[in-house]
């Protein structure tokens, strides 16, 4: 469980639950890297339609996630308006022409292609938060490693992401009650103190958490290395599940969706999709 | 007799860091089937013995070594730490250290994966070696939400998913409560009569392991071995006494009244042990020769906990309607299982974390509204793991810091500090590095730079977790001097010879709840309460009883007492 | 060796942790609205000085994901590089800085110092903004200004806390055959 509420993982069953790991996660590198690439509005709105219908069949409430939903939207108007801030051009000098609505002050003014790019950046996050929210919690946590190692990176590096996992509650735990008996010292990181001081504080929590850390590293290597860790070159995994059909037609279609994206984005010989020309 | 399935000759080891051999020529022979207690202080050896028959050593701890040491008929320092781990299967001493996996089922097939064991037989063998340690019901669960004895038993049956034949334990007992420490005890024994393996167990708490049989106990000093005999005989003798391991109890009280032990009476098991009539009247006569000492003068109620209600989430409560009271000058032990709540307790009561109703008053003047540091000054706290203290390389900085932080002036900083170190008995090192210290030092500059702040009452937890005997009476031995200066000392334990000798009052907790508040001795002759709180009878409760002495309670207290002048006097 | 290999994991994932707890769950005001001190380059730069580039780049690739994924959305993968390439410059220079053998005198806090600034500058300030213009076609002028400022956040990070945790660090090392029972 500590796993699972470190990145919120929500058993159930549905088709997307059921995938393997290392399908999903596949999908989910193809899937984040084709919304990466593109700007072209259509694109995206194909993209962002198999994004939420993923999630429909998820079974995956809303208000499950709503935490994340409201962080990302935070971020994501946060971000808008810096864009604006820093320049309010920016899609006039994107798309090549000046449709001005209004003049606010100084040099913010407010285009239709400012709006239009506003718009597109936006479409850009929401096209990729369904897919990022469904594999992480839609996936178990356990499959990380397997799935990693399967799709070609090496298990050690695997097992290493495996640990992490498993050991953050507990580095999590160990920070709280260390800072907990700091502060009781008189050790504080809030805004009574000045900078520099809160930095020099710091170091009081992080020595001793770094060096419990480091005993940590050290016992949990023996227990590896007693259990013929690293031994061979390959290693199975408990919790890899066999490729079913879905993971085949699932992977298939991710792919698909990566080449089609790129031809249609790409067609025109730009990434932007113009409707102002 | 067959061929040793371990066999050290002439063996000698020293660390690469160290300046001199760890163990020397040791000579030992271990038997197919046998159970193997090796026994000793710490820096005695025993945990280095341990890894060289592992393979850590020279793999992990590199070092030299002389002599031969085979091991399943492999010359040890010819194989890899993975061939000889086909052999032996190792249990460390850390729970969560050796928990791997994210869930039961991953951690047990660990080293099956590692041996690239096709699927379907994996999940076989990991049921079987499940079922073995009665965690088949757990395979999903996820590290913490097993208890500490849980853990164990997964760590268990991840070696022996492997068919080992030798298992070896690393100190088992360390992180255990009391019930659970029983219990890997049997646990342990009906594993190695079911499988036929050899059983090596590293401990110091020679009284606990004996709760089953071994065949041999190997006494560690020094790094050579001090004695190989068979536990009634080892405990006939005050061998252990001088290597600094302790004895039994009820053997201790038995040569109190003056019973001569022999072999003949098969000391090993207090239940099992051979009591004529004469040995009965003897520890009954001495019973009544031994007076009460008067009770201490009560004091004014100095800490007051008052209808305490707390949870961690909405949903589940860990504290529940906690009332109690702690007079100025006491000595308590706060007890239960792990997860009844005792931490949590502290937490509140140092200000850590805010109760959901209830409050908490210091002399009288309730300190709800007062914060971490405001109630810093008065009530100190103690982290169970040193390392986890200690923020400061040079040990005077360490005892500084809350004073330094506080904004006092520089020259009664150092005053302050030296006083502090000067009760503490570390003066002569203020000078030195907290690296260069052992770790029973090291909880004593924690204790120190707690007090330095001069706190009426100090909480520790668990003051003497992992501490060999001549450490644990150290550190006990300090805290009863700080305490007969004044301060108030409370501690929660899960060592039940340190609740008897040291604290005349405990706390028993029991999922959330207070459920008594008594003497540590009628506490431990409890058997309702003592099932309730996952503690442990004392042996002295077991002897009392078969010399039909009642109440068992007395006996125990006026044994307390007794070792107390003995120990402090030396008659 | 074998061993120095099981120990790498062990410490990527450990570090990753370290790196996900401080930077998800600490945060210290850094005095500008709604911006924090960013604890975890300060052991990014520690840890990778003592186990290595390979380490370093992995603790902050792994740990930077990590936390970008448990907000929710999807990596911010220009930031997540930009976090690795810090962990595998500074631990390009773990033979240089030795941590293992104690004794940080001054040239090598001076190293450690320098090379963490490097490091943070390289990564904040050009591979950082250049690759999030690339990605998301951001303006310029914001993601430069936001890369300056993570620049000097987190070059001042690694060098204050940074430095005096490996200065503690390397007094508690022990001098090679130097341990005798007292």
């Amino acid at each position: 469980m500590a796993a699972n509420t470190v990145l919120n993982y929500l058993p159930r069953k549905s088709m997307v639950h059921e995938l393997t790991g290392t399908t999903k996660l596949a999908f989910f590198l193809l899937f984040t890297f084709a919304s990466m690439i593109t700007y072209d509005t259509r694109v995206l709105i194909g993209l962002m339609v198999i994004s939420f219908a993923a999630f429909r069949v998820s079974h995956i409430k809303l208000r499950e996630v709503r935490f994340m939903l409201v962080f990302m939207l935070v971020f994501l108007i946060l971000n808008d308006v810096f864009i604006y801030l820093f320049n309010p051009e920016q899609g006039v000098e994107i798309y090549g022409t000046r449709h001005v609505i209004a003049t606010l002050f100084w040099r913010y003014t407010i285009t239709w292609e400012q709006l239009f790019y506003t718009f597109n950046i936006s479409l850009k996050y929401f096209v990729a938060l369904p897919i990022a929210i469904l594999f992480i919690s839609a996936t178990n946590p356990s499959e990380f490693a397997a799935s990693l190692n399967k799709i070609g990176v090496s298990y050690r590096v695997g097992y290493s992401v495996s640990i992490a996992l498993r050991y953050i509650p507990d580095i999590q735990r160990d920070y709280h009650s260390i800072s907990q008996a700091q502060q009781a010292r008189g050790v504080e990181l809030g805004k009574k103190e000045k900078l520099l001081a809160r930095m020099k504080n710091s170091v009081n929590i992080l020595l001793p958490l770094i060096l419990s850390s480091l005993a940590r590293i050290d016992t949990i290597s023996n227990a590896m290395e007693l259990r013929g860790f690293g031994k061979k070159s390959k290693r199975t995994w408990y919790v890899q599940r066999p490729f079913s059909r879905n993971d085949y037609l699932v992977l298939a279609f991710g792919v698909l969706i990566l080449v089609l994206s790129l031809v249609i984005t790409f067609w025109d010989g730009n990434r932007f999709y113009n409707p102002f020309v | 007799m067959n061929t040793p399935i371990i066999s050290f000759r002439d063996f000698t080891f020293q660390y690469r860091a160290q300046a001199r051999p760890t163990l020397y020529n040791i000579n030992l022979d271990i038997y197919p089937g046998e159970k193997i207690l090796i026994a000793g202080p710490s820096g005695s050896g025993k945990s280095t013995l341990a890894s060289c028959v592992n393979g850590l050593i020279p793999f992990s701890y590199p070092g030299e070594s002389t002599g031969q040491l085979f091991v399943d008929g492999m010359e040890a320092k010819k194989e890899s730490i993975f061939q000889l781990s086909k052999s032996v299967g190792t249990v460390l001493q850390d729970p969560d250290g050796q928990f791997i996996g994210l869930t039961v089922a991953e951690d047990i097939a660990f080293a099956l994966e590692n041996d690239c064991v096709p699927q379907a037989e994996m999940h076989t063998a990991t049921k079987r070696a499940a079922a073995l340690v009665d965690v088949e019901n757990h395979l999903g669960y996820a590290p913490h939400e097993l208890s500490g004895g849980q853990k164990q038993r997964v760590s268990l049956a991840g070696v022996m998913v492997d068919d080992v034949k030798i298992l070896l334990f690393d100190e088992p007992l360390a992180n255990l409560d009391p019930a659970a420490g029983k219990q890997t005890i049997e646990l342990i024994d009906r594993i190695q009569k079911e499988t036929d393996t050899t059983v090596l167990i590293i401990e110091h708490r020679l009284e606990d392991v004996l709760w089953r049989s071994v065949d041999r106990i190997v006494l560690m000093d020094e790094g050579r071995i001090a004695a190989d005999l068979r536990p009634d005989e080892l405990l006939s003798g005050d061998l252990l006494t001088r290597t600094g391991i302790r004895e039994p109890l009820y053997l201790t009280a038995l040569k109190y009244a003056g019973v001569d032990v022999t072999p003949e009476k098969k000391p090993a098991h207090p239940e099992t042990l051979v009591l004529d009539e004469k040995d009965q009247e003897l520890v009954r006569s001495w019973f009544h020769s031994v007076q009460a000492p008067p009770p201490p003068a009560a004091q004014a109620p100095l800490l007051e906990v008052r209808g305490l209600n707390f949870g961690y989430t909405k949903d589940r409560t860990t504290l529940r309607d906690i009332s109690f009271s702690i007079r100025k000058g006491e000595m308590v032990s706060i007890v239960g299982r792990n997860g009844a709540g005792k931490s949590t307790l502290s937490k509140l009561i140092c200000g850590f974390e805010t109760p959901d109703s209830g409050s908490v008053f210091l002399d009288g003047r309730d300190i709800s509204d007062d914060n971490i540091r405001t109630r810093a000054r008065r009530i100190g706290y103690v982290m169970q793991n040193p390392n986890q203290m200690i923020s400061k390389t040079m040990i005077f900085d360490e005892v500084a810091l809350g004073l330094v932080q506080s904004g006092l002036k520089p020259d009664e900083v150092r005053a302050r500090v030296e006083d502090t170190l000067k009760i503490c008995g570390l003066y002569p090192f203020r000078n030195w590095p907290v690296s260069a210290l052992s770790f029973g030092q090291k909880k004593r500059v924690t204790i120190a730079s707690v007090l330095a702040l001069g706190p009426e009452i100090i909480i520790l937890d668990e003051p003497t977790a992992g501490q060999d005997f001549r450490h644990y009476t150290e550190i006990m031995e300090f805290l009863r001097d700080l305490n007969a200066q004044g301060v108030t000392v409370l501690m929660i334990t899960h060592d039940m010879h340190l609740m008897l000798e040291y604290t005349p009052r405990a706390l028993v907790f029991s999922s959330g709840s207070l459920i008594a508040d008594k003497s540590a001795a009628e506490v431990l002759c409890d058997s309702d309460l003592v099932e309730r709180a996952a503690l442990k009878e004392t042996s002295l409760f077991t002897l009392a009883t078969r010399c039909g002495i009642e109440p068992p309670e007395q006996f125990v207290q006026r044994f307390i007492d007794y070792d107390r002048e003995v120990r402090e006097h030396g008659c | 060796m074998k061993n120095s290999s099981i120990k790498t994991v062990v410490a990527v994932g450990i570090g990753a942790a370290l790196f996900f707890v401080l930077g998800r769950f600490v945060a210290i005001p850094s005095g500008i609205p709604n911006t924090n001190i960013s604890l975890q380059y300060a052991i990014l730069g520690m840890l990778a000085a003592m186990y290595g580039p390979v380490a370093g780049g992995l603790i902050g690739l792994i740990g930077h994901t990590l936390i970008d994924l448990s907000w929710g959305g999807s990596p911010w993968w220009s930031w997540v590089i930009a976090s690795t390439f810090v962990g595998i410059i500074v631990g390009l220079f773990a033979k240089k800085l030795a941590l293992n053998e104690g004794d940080f005198g001054g040239k090598k806090i001076a190293l450690f110092a320098i090379v963490n600034v490097i490091a943070n500058v390289i990564a904040w300030i050009v591979i950082a903004p250049s690759l999030d213009v690339l990605i998301y076609a951001e303006p310029v002028a914001k993601v430069f200004s936001q890369g300056v400022f993570a620049a000097i956040a987190n070059s001042l990070t690694a060098v204050i806390v940074g430095a005096l945790l490996v200065a503690a660090y390397s007094k508690t090392i022990a001098k090679k055959g130097s341990l005798d029972k007292e």
